[in-house]
């Protein structure tokens, strides 16, 4: 098990973070928040460019063959710096979906242009009480003179609006299913939900007599399964890098920030908190190396270990946002900070792949428990 | 053979039985004769110098024995504190006549050892000790007194921290020594813990002769040595494998949980993946810290997040063993082993987070140390010991 990283991807740490310290700092990200469209094609297009989006794709299929700790490095810094791209929904839950369904004509056709970017996709998998899978009973897809056609509506579609292609979770009379559907498809009406999170979309995609077409692969639920383990994974890796930030700007603060004569850093009030955000910050950087190392190395372990990443990752967290705004005091809860960006970032993390318990009770399945 | 095929190999072959029952002596002499038959292997001091009787092996291998050794209760719980604490402390700071005289038995198992730091009034405040090294001609003469001495019932040596100049602010006057704990003067008395049993000591010095070989380091430079010697405390604490039989740890709640038809309880079931969780999460930790020091980092103060995590986990456990078990924790028939020692393992958990340092003192490090935050003014800095309020000390 190799938990510390090696110099190739302590390099493509720097080369990310550079960039986004270039292209997306804060004032921009803000820009991108308040702005129409929600998310900066600007950045993803540089991103791509570096060949972060195909890092879990195969040579032969344009990507770079590398692995989900390289990713995790990638989604570290883009939770640092709560860069407002499409990286999880298209290099993440698409590839991985992509990759899982195995179809060597829809991989050969989409895996180069999610690998590069020009291609943004996105996965449609909740209803409208948000659990993963429940797509297939809110929507159906019927087989129309051979072709398939999908009703119903799917939610919390992560950058949903951002896509250019959604694979779709849907229910048919035989089973789940998979389905590609065409973001400009007739029939698709893409509405952005109104977010806790300013800083990543979410929608919801109704679907009338929608062209899709279907995937065939043998067991659609186990596909599922296996892109929620890897979605755990890469997620907690993002959290991971949210919280280092709120590590390293709560400390920092605590230095320079004095009242009663002293920084405030001194008190041992704050001092503790301070912490126990570094023990929480490095018991989960050990947690997401561990879980992207076992997604490399270890797949039969992966669901117990990705399970892991979200049980710590979530509210580690979110806690660990919650604390820095309480250690800003007022300043903290003023719009003007970022502080409460990334506590709305770490909520929605929290929720995003099933809320604590949930996760909790999705370990003890796995433990056998 | 891979290592950890020997390892694992010698191992099933080596350890001895528990013996249910055994006094005092029997388990020191079995273990003394376990560590010994361990160093003969090639399987002691994995990572010390190969030059004083270590094997000069990476971290990564300690990892491998630890791991497989979890899988045993090794009767080596009395040389914790020589090979984790006094030993390294040794190695990096003793003279060559030191090491060679201490290192190999200490690794052999012949010699046990003690760490003589806390005092009646110097507990999170060591630097306030009050007991007094004075030099004679060659010799140091030793009176004083010590407190909460793990183990120095059994010890051959200790590593005694003693006040040489009480003219200099307090941290610049004290010297480490290693104390022969036979010698005329030392007296140890038991000191009962709150679980009823007497783990550690009082120790008594009476005008104690120590030769002047006996420094560890340099004169009055002994804060040094003793935050050096802390440092491994906490690696050691905050590192050490969980007892295959500790009833604490999540496989054996969650057997309690299972055996108890408690398993299936949702309210049990999440509080046991988290307690997993946590568990895991610090046992990762503990793994990339070695990868690190392999690689050339060595964790310095961050041990300190291993100790605090490690106590915290344990309370954790404690409140998960009470969901579990219920009233069945609190009283139970006579001839229950098990419930017995769940009991034992409640009463000693405030130990996790006030031996080896308070958690508040850990946070303290963790803070100042690794996160470079200010410290707290510190109004007894630059004045002279001897005009401190400190433990019997009247202030001038």
């Amino acid at each position: 098990m190799e938990l510390v990283l090696n110099s190739e991807q302590r390099q493509l740490r720097s080369a990310v973070r550079e960039l986004l310290e270039d292209h997306a700092p804060s004032s921009r990200m803000r820009e991108v928040m308040e702005g129409d469209e929600g998310w900066d094609r600007a950045l993803w297009t540089r991103l791509a460019a570096l060949g972060v989006a195909g890092l879990v794709i195969p040579e032969d299929r344009g990507g770079s063959g590398a692995g989900h700790t390289e990713r995790s490095v990638v989604l570290e810094e883009l939770g640092r710096a709560l860069a407002p791209v499409p990286f999880l929904a298209s290099a993440v839950l698409a590839v991985d979906t992509v990759l899982a369904l195995a179809d060597a004509e829809l991989s050969a056709e989409l895996l180069p242009q999610l690998a590069t970017g020009e291609l943004v996709a996105a996965v449609a998998v909740a209803g409208d009480d948000g659990t993963w899978g429940s797509s297939a009973q809110s929507i159906t897809a019927t087989r129309r003179n051979g072709v398939f056609a999908l009703d119903g509506h799917a939610s919390f579609v992560v950058s949903g609006d951002a896509a250019h292609l959604v694979l779709v979770y849907a229910g048919t009379p035989e089973g789940p299913g998979w389905f590609a559907v065409s973001g400009e498809a007739t029939g698709l009406r893409t509405t952005r939900l109104r977010t806790l999170d300013p800083t990543r979309g979410l929608a919801r995609l109704d679907f009338a007599g929608t062209p899709a077409r279907a995937v065939a692969v043998a067991d659609p639920a186990a596909v599922l399964e296996a892109v929620r383990d890897r979605a755990a994974v890469a997620l907690a890796a993002e959290q991971l890098g949210g919280l280092d930030h709120v590590l390293e700007t709560t400390v920092d603060y605590a230095k320079v920030r004095v009242q009663f004569g002293r920084p405030i850093g001194s008190y041992q009030a704050v001092k503790h908190a301070c912490a126990d955000l570094y023990s929480t910050a490095e018991q989960a950087r050990s947690v997401v190396r561990h879980a992207a190392w076992t997604a490399d190395h270890d797949p039969e372990a992966l669901p117990v270990a990705a399970a892991l990443a979200q049980v710590v990752l979530g509210p580690g967290y979110f806690d660990s946002a919650a604390a820095g705004v309480q250690l800003h005091g007022g300043v903290g809860y003023t719009w003007e900070h970022d502080a409460h960006l990334y506590y709305k970032r770490a909520k929605t993390s929290e929720l995003l792949l099933g809320a604590p318990g949930e996760q909790r009770a999705r370990l003890a399945d796995r433990l056998a428990l | 053979m891979s290592f950890r095929d020997t390892v694992r190999d010698w191992l099933a072959e080596n350890v001895p039985k528990t013996v249910e029952n055994a006094s005092a002596e029997e388990r020191i002499a079995t273990a003394k004769r376990f560590q010994a038959a361990l160093h003969d292997a090639g399987l002691a001091g994995l990572t010390w110098p190969a030059e004083y009787g270590g094997q000069g092996r990476t971290a990564a291998d300690q990892q491998v024995f630890d791991e497989e050794a979890a899988a045993y209760d090794l009767p080596t719980d009395v040389f914790m504190i020589g090979m984790g604490m006094c030993g390294p402390t040794i190695v990096d700071l003793g003279t060559h006549e030191q090491k060679a005289r201490y290192v190999r038995p200490l690794l052999r198992g012949e010699e046990i050892w003690c760490q003589l730091f806390s005092e009646p009034g110097a507990g999170s405040d060591v630097a306030s000790l009050q007991t007094r090294a004075v030099r004679d001609g060659e010799t140091w003469v030793v009176n004083g007194q010590k407190v909460w001495t793990s183990g120095a019932q059994h010890a051959d040596f200790g590593a005694l921290l003693a006040r040489t100049n009480p003219d200099v602010p307090k941290h610049k006057g004290i010297t480490m020594f290693i104390v022969d704990m036979h010698a005329p003067g030392v007296t140890v008395r038991p000191l009962k813990d709150m679980t009823g049993q007497a783990p550690f000591n009082e120790v008594f010095f009476d005008n104690v002769r120590l030769p002047a070989g006996a420094v560890l380091g340099e004169v009055d430079a002994g804060w040094f040595a003793a935050v050096t010697m802390l440092g491994h405390e906490r690696v050691s604490i905050g590192g050490s494998v969980r007892r295959r039989y500790d009833p604490l740890t999540y496989a054996n709640l969650a057997d309690l949980a299972r055996r108890l038809g408690r398993a299936r309880d949702p309210v049990v079931r999440t509080e046991l993946a988290a307690l997993y969780a946590a568990e895991r999460a610090l046992s990762l930790f503990n793994t990339r810290l070695r990868q690190e020091a392999d690689a050339g980092s060595p964790p310095g103060a961050r041990g300190s997040v291993a100790k605090l995590a490690g106590a915290e986990l344990l309370w954790r456990a404690v409140r998960v063993a009470g969901l579990i078990a219920g009233v069945r924790a609190a009283a139970w028939d006579e001839g229950d082993p098990a419930a017995e020692e769940l009991a034992l393992a409640i009463n000693a958990t405030p130990a996790s987070s006030i031996a080896g340092g308070t958690n508040q003192i850990q946070r303290g490090i963790i803070g100042e140390r690794v996160l470079g935050l200010p410290k707290e003014p510190q109004v007894d800095r630059d004045v002279p010991f001897r005009e401190l309020r400190v433990g019997t000390q009247a202030k001038a």
